[in-house]
């Protein structure tokens, strides 16, 4: 088993302090150095927002791209070299809003990858505008009278969209987040994991107390995890209980188990770019 | 007598979901076997049934550089068709029909005179020109399945003209080869019948071709190649969204992928598709992706992505007619602008746009070495007009492929590594992910030599100022490697033509034709547009007497870069923006006046002020090709 340590970046997180993420920072170093995966093997790729500067933090490859893009990045990276732990990271804002795109059909392909979602239900880098997650009629900057839009429900769009691994952690509770995170990045497949990440600053909402009042773990009360009915259920329970822990989880085959130029089993970047069949190709245009 | 020709034009026109692209392209082949080259342009609309497709099919004893102006023998799968272009047929040409559709109303069985067998129709001469011969099949009759009206067409078609049959039938047997022997046993003696009914009712054509060479040449089109080239350059992932002219890429490359290990993903949208490029890319793979400018518009802020995390990767925008949808299914030159222009901030990026086929393949293979050279992205740009014709091509180098990947870490060396060290060119040695030591990450903010975010914890403005001058300082050096202008033709010239990309052609046709006339004319046409060679492009253009700009735009494009960057004036224009390609004869007819008037305007004027434009500068006051070809039409 690796060291947590191995995987401190250089630089120091300037997150708010008492911000969610420092949580699911230590949480992820924790999974990756139990996994005894080799820093340089792992590949974090991120979007744009407080959440997604996670990459800069940790010590592997990172990839800090544009708001909202990082599933796609990290999809190309990870076909590009199977060989490689692909973990994409960022806020609700970039997962579940500008990129909620990328997440329906990232979830429908089921990469072996894993989705972090730091979720603190506001946009924090913006200064506090209400996000995709924001409960309905919270006053935010942008929505000074409440919201009038209904939150949108992670858990219930990744089962819906058929993600293999779906999760919810609170970063208020590092170690069982960091199981979490040893599941969905353990899993063959496309993992999601969800974090109640609270946004101390912008947030006075959903805060640290509130969450801790009101989550539970799934697997305290015998929740089957292969049960999809079940897992939708347990996605729209929201208020005095809110369960975290795995949702759902199944094996399927994953995309890169039926892409057909990848049935050689080894990865596209180690592959040679000279190639004998140009004359055959030729031939084709006869 | 029948006068043998140098060269032969077909048109083979009716509704979309006739099959006229798939009857093209088995004449077309089956002369590009028989030693014949080929040029063949696709007019067709935005539905899937319906609607007016027309293929235009010219071929020739030596090279054929576009569909050409005139129209020898007429396939009209419908009525529709036979009204637009029976009196665009010339004397000695013919028309073929399936009588089951339609009659051509004034259409009167007439003995040709010296015949004495048989008779074909002719139509009344409002309709088509007197010396061209009817060649009505009655395809239920015949062949009992108007299924097969295309091969019994053909077969009329192959006779009329008097070529071989031969290849034709073979490609009926490849092209069925799925369906089993009793269709291909079918459609030869539809292809039978046609041509007996032919060789029964009609005359030989007026029209003969001489003999091909008997070489038989590659045929294809211009996303193939772009395709073709790829494969050579050893890209292993192509991503894309479909989108017409574009589409036919993914579909040449999926029909490819399994055979050849390269990974082809359509994706959710095109943000997607140059993101997953990006990403593979980012890993060491070499990746592309595909679109037309709509796409593009979506993939705009990737490209700066790319820019900015120093990500190799290449991007193809095949062109059709904007704004926003515009003409899905025409040609445009419209988008130079969206190209160079693309994403915000400063950054380095190539535009290459191929002007052949053969071009299309190398300049695929040179996009590839200068991404990975210059870390940054590379776009192909090119249009419908040549990403979808289908031409005989020569010139293509399958053996010697220049693979040059830059400044490639395989292996640390122990010391601590810099992913955006400041270097003398700007390059910064890459490491691929999944190397021990070199760990780092590449941030779409502002970062340090070591990729470390300057814009969140603190700014700093001289650290700034260094990285962008860095990765700008890889510009000089990439303009460097870009190939370099050069006129076609004369070095002395009268009139000097002026284009890029997929016009070379039509203009080289329209100089040797003017130069068979006795005038001097030239050709420059670009393929490297960005960075732009202000210097090479401003030592030509000095030389020129008189030019003549030709783009497929409204606004002249180039024109205005080439005035933004050398501060010289193109003295006329031709511009086209009706969706269609410029037939030769409407360069050749301009350029003619222009030699014949001899504007005052006697070397390329060096202005920077509006006083020094030319008279026709404004696109208003330029001859509105796109009005007169739409009355043609």
């Amino acid at each position: 088993m690796g060291q947590a340590k191995e995987f401190v970046g250089k630089i120091k997180p300037d997150w708010c302090p008492g911000c969610g993420d420092f949580g699911v920072l230590n949480a992820l170093q924790r999974a990756l150095a139990e996994l005894d995966i080799a820093p340089h093997n792992v590949q974090v790729v991120s979007g744009i927002g407080c959440s997604s500067n996670l990459p800069g933090f940790l010590n592997a490859y990172g990839f800090h791209g544009l708001h909202g893009r990082s599933l796609p990045v990290a999809t190309g990276a990870k076909l590009g070299n199977h060989g490689l732990t692909v973990i994409a990271t960022g806020g609700d804002g970039d997962g579940y809003g500008i990129g909620v795109g990328h997440f329906v059909h990232t979830c429908r392909r089921n990469i072996d990858m894993t989705y972090i979602v730091m979720d603190n239900q506001v946009y924090g880098l913006t200064t506090g505008q209400a996000s995709p997650t924001t409960e309905k009629d919270m006053r935010t900057k942008s929505t000074p009278e409440g919201t009038i839009e209904t939150a949108l429900n992670p858990v219930a769009l990744a089962l819906s969209c058929g993600a293999t691994y779906v999760a919810r952690g609170f970063s208020g509770d590092n170690l069982h987040l960091a199981q979490l995170m040893k599941g969905a990045i353990e899993h063959k497949g496309f993992a999601v994991v969800d974090v109640f990440s609270p946004c101390v600053t912008y947030n006075k909402h959903n805060t640290y107390p509130w969450f801790r009042e009101r989550v539970y773990k799934l697997e305290e009360e015998r929740h089957d995890t292969a049960d999809f009915r079940l897992a939708m259920e347990k996605a729209f329970e929201w208020g005095a209980r809110i369960p975290i822990g795995v949702f759902f989880k199944v094996e399927r085959p994953t995309y890169e188990d039926e892409e057909p130029a990848l049935r050689s089993g080894i990865p596209l970047v180690k592959q040679s770019l000279q190639r004998d069949d140009l004359p055959s190709i030729m031939e084709g245009f006869l | 007598m029948t006068h043998l020709q140098a060269e032969l034009t077909v048109w083979i026109g009716g509704a979309a979901g006739d099959g006229i692209a798939s009857a093209g392209e088995s004449f077309a082949k089956a002369c590009s076997r028989s030693g014949y080259h080929v040029f063949a342009y696709n007019s067709y609309q935005s539905v899937i049934r319906g609607g007016h497709v027309c293929m235009h099919i010219r071929i020739g004893t030596s090279k054929v550089y576009t569909q050409g102006d005139e129209l020898d023998y007429l396939v009209a799968l419908n009525e529709d068709t036979f009204k637009r272009y029976a009196k665009r047929v010339v004397p000695g040409g013919a028309i073929f029909y399936n009588t089951d559709k339609f009659t051509p109303p004034h259409g009167s069985l007439a003995d040709r005179a010296g015949s004495g067998r048989g008779a074909g129709f002719t139509a009344a001469p409002e309709q088509a020109p007197k010396d061209v011969q009817l060649v009505g099949l009655p395809v239920m009759e015949l062949v009992g399945n108007q299924l097969m009206q295309n091969t019994a067409l053909m077969g009329a078609l192959l006779h009329v003209i008097g070529l071989d049959a031969s290849e034709i039938r073979k490609l009926l047997q490849e092209r069925f080869a799925k369906k089993g022997e009793a269709v291909i046993k079918a459609n030869l003696e539809a292809f039978d019948k046609g041509s007996d009914f032919a060789k029964t009712n009609g005359q030989p054509g007026g029209l003969r071709i001489g003999p091909g060479d008997g070489k038989r040449r590659p045929l294809a089109g211009g996303n193939p190649m772009i395709g073709f080239g790829a494969l050579a350059a050893g890209c292993r992932f192509y991503s894309a969204y479909p989108m017409t002219p574009a589409s036919s890429l993914l579909h040449w490359l999926v029909a490819y992928a399994a055979k050849t290990g390269l990974l082809v993903k359509q994706c959710e949208d095109e943000i997607a598709a140059l993101n997953m490029a990006i990403g593979a890319a980012h890993v060491g793979v070499r990746a592309m992706t595909g679109t037309s400018g709509g796409g593009f518009a979506l993939m705009t802020e990737a490209v700066g992505e790319a820019g900015m995390t120093e990500t190799p990767v290449v991007i193809v925008e095949a062109q059709r007619g904007g704004p926003s949808t515009g003409l899905p299914t025409k040609t445009e030159q419209g988008d130079l602008f969206q190209m160079i222009g693309a994403s915000q901030g400063e950054f380095p990026k190539a535009i290459l746009a191929p002007r052949t086929l053969a071009e299309c393949y190398a300049m695929t293979i040179q996009a590839f070495n200068l991404a990975e050279k210059y870390q940054c992205p590379v776009l192909i740009a090119t249009d419908l007009y040549l990403a979808e014709r289908l031409e005989t091509f020569e010139g293509v180098d399958i053996t010697q492929i220049p693979i040059e990947r830059g400044k490639l870490i395989i292996k640390s060396n122990g010391e601590p590594y810099h992913r955006f060290l400041d270097t003398e060119t700007g390059v910064s040695p890459r490491a691929l992910p999944g190397t021990p030591g070199t760990v780092y990450t590449s941030a779409t903010d502002e970062h340090d030599e070591d990729g470390v975010v300057i814009s969140d914890v603190f700014t700093n403005p001289p650290m700034r100022a260094k990285m962008m001058a860095k990765r700008m300082r890889k510009i000089p050096h990439l303009l460097k490697e870009l190939p370099l202008p050069k006129l076609d033709g004369p070095q002395e010239a009268d009139v000097t033509l002026v284009g890029w990309g997929s016009t070379y052609q039509v203009m080289v046709e329209a100089m040797e034709a003017l130069t068979t006339e006795g005038f001097r004319v030239n050709v420059l046409c670009l393929y490297a547009l960005w960075p732009f060679q202000a210097e090479p492009v401003r030592q030509i253009l000095e030389r020129c007497k008189m030019t003549l700009s030709v783009e497929n735009n409204y606004t002249g494009q180039l024109v205005k870069l080439i005035r933004m960057e050398t501060g010289l004036v193109i003295h006329h224009h031709l511009r086209k923006f009706d969706g269609e390609p410029f037939e030769p004869k409407q360069v050749i007819d301009h350029a003619r006046r222009l030699l014949k008037e001899k504007p005052k305007q006697s070397t390329v004027a060096s202005v920077v002020s509006d006083e020094g434009l030319p008279p026709d500068f404004s696109p208003l006051e330029s001859p509105a090709v796109g009005a007169e070809v739409s009355r043609q039409h």
